[in-house]
């Protein structure tokens, strides 16, 4: 009986959205009298940090401060479309749809601006701040929440911008086969090490390193909090979570998060992740989703490491101390002349 | 059973409150006082959502009848933030991005708040301990020990008097 250190590799090439029916999503957008801009949409920020990506790309496209910019998400009954929160897409497809609403919200912006400081508007750039400026000319500008006043009391104009990204439905080529079911990849490889405990069956992940090719992060800090919080998922997945742990009995299941395991702060690993950026051609400034994908490469990585420590080679999840020591006995029957 | 009246502080403010027999205290924060901070994740001490302190330790307020809280001092998520400046604890969970939902937060921060009043410099077992009752399904737990490590050094550099409070 020994603890046994194995390490186990695993990659994995994500999907950026789906190929349903057509994957389209809106966006609409309108400045209130106050310059803040509204940003209105039907997915969901669920922890992912939605908010605060659509946040950036509108306050970039639009030449204003982050602080400007109102998420408002999420009421299917009156929002915008969005196909949903799901396959990593939202980043992509909302993320694009904002940039043409905002383009064209700008545009409007920029025009009444234009009237209000008798310039033509192409002579006119945002400081980011909330101003806007004739070029070349700093002493000359107007406030954008001016603009948005004046753009309702004076010349009775919307500053507003509507945007829709869609990814059309590909069909097969029947001869070949080739299709185009989504905009883009993204891709990632994890590393695991792994202690196995041969008496008890209990594995003990010790480090969880992954690299990662995404695209642009848009927020290189919440990437880095998806792969970390995803490599704990996957692990979750890989040795613990399952509501049917004790066979053949599923009275003996879990009903709550009593008799759900998960692995808690006791159980962690180390994490690493290094980001490669390779902007895609179709993303928002170059971006691929990451979000569920990371949860993905640690659950093989952490089998294979199993594999590496002990010989015992398990591909039914989640890999329970009770499978490690059966696979173990099977390793050792197999193994007798 | 009839309702009864039970007093107690709330963050520092006098609360006197009718209350139904049983009623469980993160339903009396929530509801009666209006302090959403505290969550109800699972309502039976598993998660640590609910964690508030009673008397100055942290306890699952999803456990608790409320009756049982008469004449103690109750501090919730509301009450770490002074005069609109948050905790170093906060701070920290921002730096470090301790937070994805932000379901956990609340507990975590009390959980760990308890930690730090009684341990200001502990170790990373420690804080591992203080945090073993808390889920979070979000961020891997690493942020979360991470800031509470970086919230204890930033407490070690300041004077006595401000690490009080
Ligand atoms: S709500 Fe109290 S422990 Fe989960
Ligand atoms: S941040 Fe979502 S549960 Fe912890």
């Amino acid at each position: 009986m020994a603890k046994l250190r194995g390490r186990g590799i695993a990659a994995v090439n994500y999907p950026t959205g789906m190929n349903l029916g057509g994957d389209p999503s809106q966006a609409l957008i309108h400045a209130t009298t106050t310059g803040n801009f509204v940003v209105t949409l039907s997915s969901v920020d669920l922890g992912q940090g939605l908010r605060t990506i659509m946040t950036q790309i509108t306050a970039e496209v639009l030449g204003i401060a982050p602080e400007a910019v109102m998420i408002d998400t999420a009421d299917t009954d009156t929002g915008p479309h969005c196909m949903g929160t799901f396959a990593s897409r939202t980043t992509h497809r909302v993320g694009n749809a904002i940039i043409m609403a905002a383009t064209e919200a700008r545009k409007v912006l920029l025009d009444v601006a234009g009237e209000e400081l008798e310039v033509a508007p192409e002579d006119l750039e945002t400081d980011g701040t909330g101003r806007i400026v004739v070029k070349g000319v700093p002493g000359k500008s107007i406030s954008v929440q001016d603009a948005a006043l004046a753009a309702h009391f004076k010349h009775g104009r919307t500053i507003s911008g509507r945007g829709i990204y869609l990814k059309p439905r590909s069909y097969p080529d029947f001869e070949t086969g080739a299709m185009d079911p989504d905009s883009c990849q993204a891709h990632a490889c994890t590393i695991a090490e792994v202690e196995v405990d041969t008496e008890t069956g209990d594995v003990r992940v010790l480090k969880l390193i992954s690299a990662y090719e995404i695209g642009r992060a848009i927020n290189p800090m919440m990437v880095e909090q998806q792969i970390v919080g995803g490599s704990w998922m996957g692990m979750s997945h890989a040795l613990y979570e399952t509501t049917e742990p004790y066979y053949p009995n599923r009275a003996h299941g879990p009903v709550d998060f009593l008799g759900y395991l998960m692995p808690g702060p006791a159980d962690i690993p180390e994490y690493d992740a290094v980001i490669l950026e390779r902007p895609s051609t179709n993303g928002p400034f170059g971006a691929k989703g990451i979000g569920e994908m990371t949860a993905n490469s640690p659950i093989p990585a952490i089998a294979n490491a199993i594999f590496d420590a002990c010989g015992a080679r398990i591909d039914d999840l989640p890999i329970t101390p009770e499978k490690v020591l059966r696979a173990l006995d099977a390793a050792a029957l197999a193994a007798q002349p | 059973m009839k309702s009864s009246y039970v007093s107690f502080t709330l963050n520092g403010e006098e609360k006197e409150l009718l209350i139904e027999p049983g009623r469980r205290l993160v339903d009396v924060l929530r509801e009666q006082c209006g302090a959403t901070g505290t969550k109800n994740g699972c309502g039976q001490g598993s998660c640590g959502a609910c964690t508030v302190h009673i008397d100055g330790v942290a306890m699952l307020s999803c456990l608790l009848p409320a009756e049982l809280v008469d004449g103690s001092e109750i501090v919730t998520i509301e009450g770490v933030v002074r005069n609109r400046v948050l905790h170093v604890l906060q701070e920290a969970f921002l730096a470090q991005a301790a937070t994805q939902c932000g379901f956990c937060t609340a507990g975590m921060i009390m959980a760990a708040k308890a930690l730090l009043d009684c341990d200001p410099s502990p170790s990373r077992q420690a804080v591992i301990e203080a945090l073993s009752g808390n889920v979070c399904r979000c961020t891997g737990y690493e942020p979360i020990i991470a800031a509470v490590l970086a919230a204890a050094a930033t407490l070690a550099k300041r004077p006595a008097a401000a690490a009080a409070a």
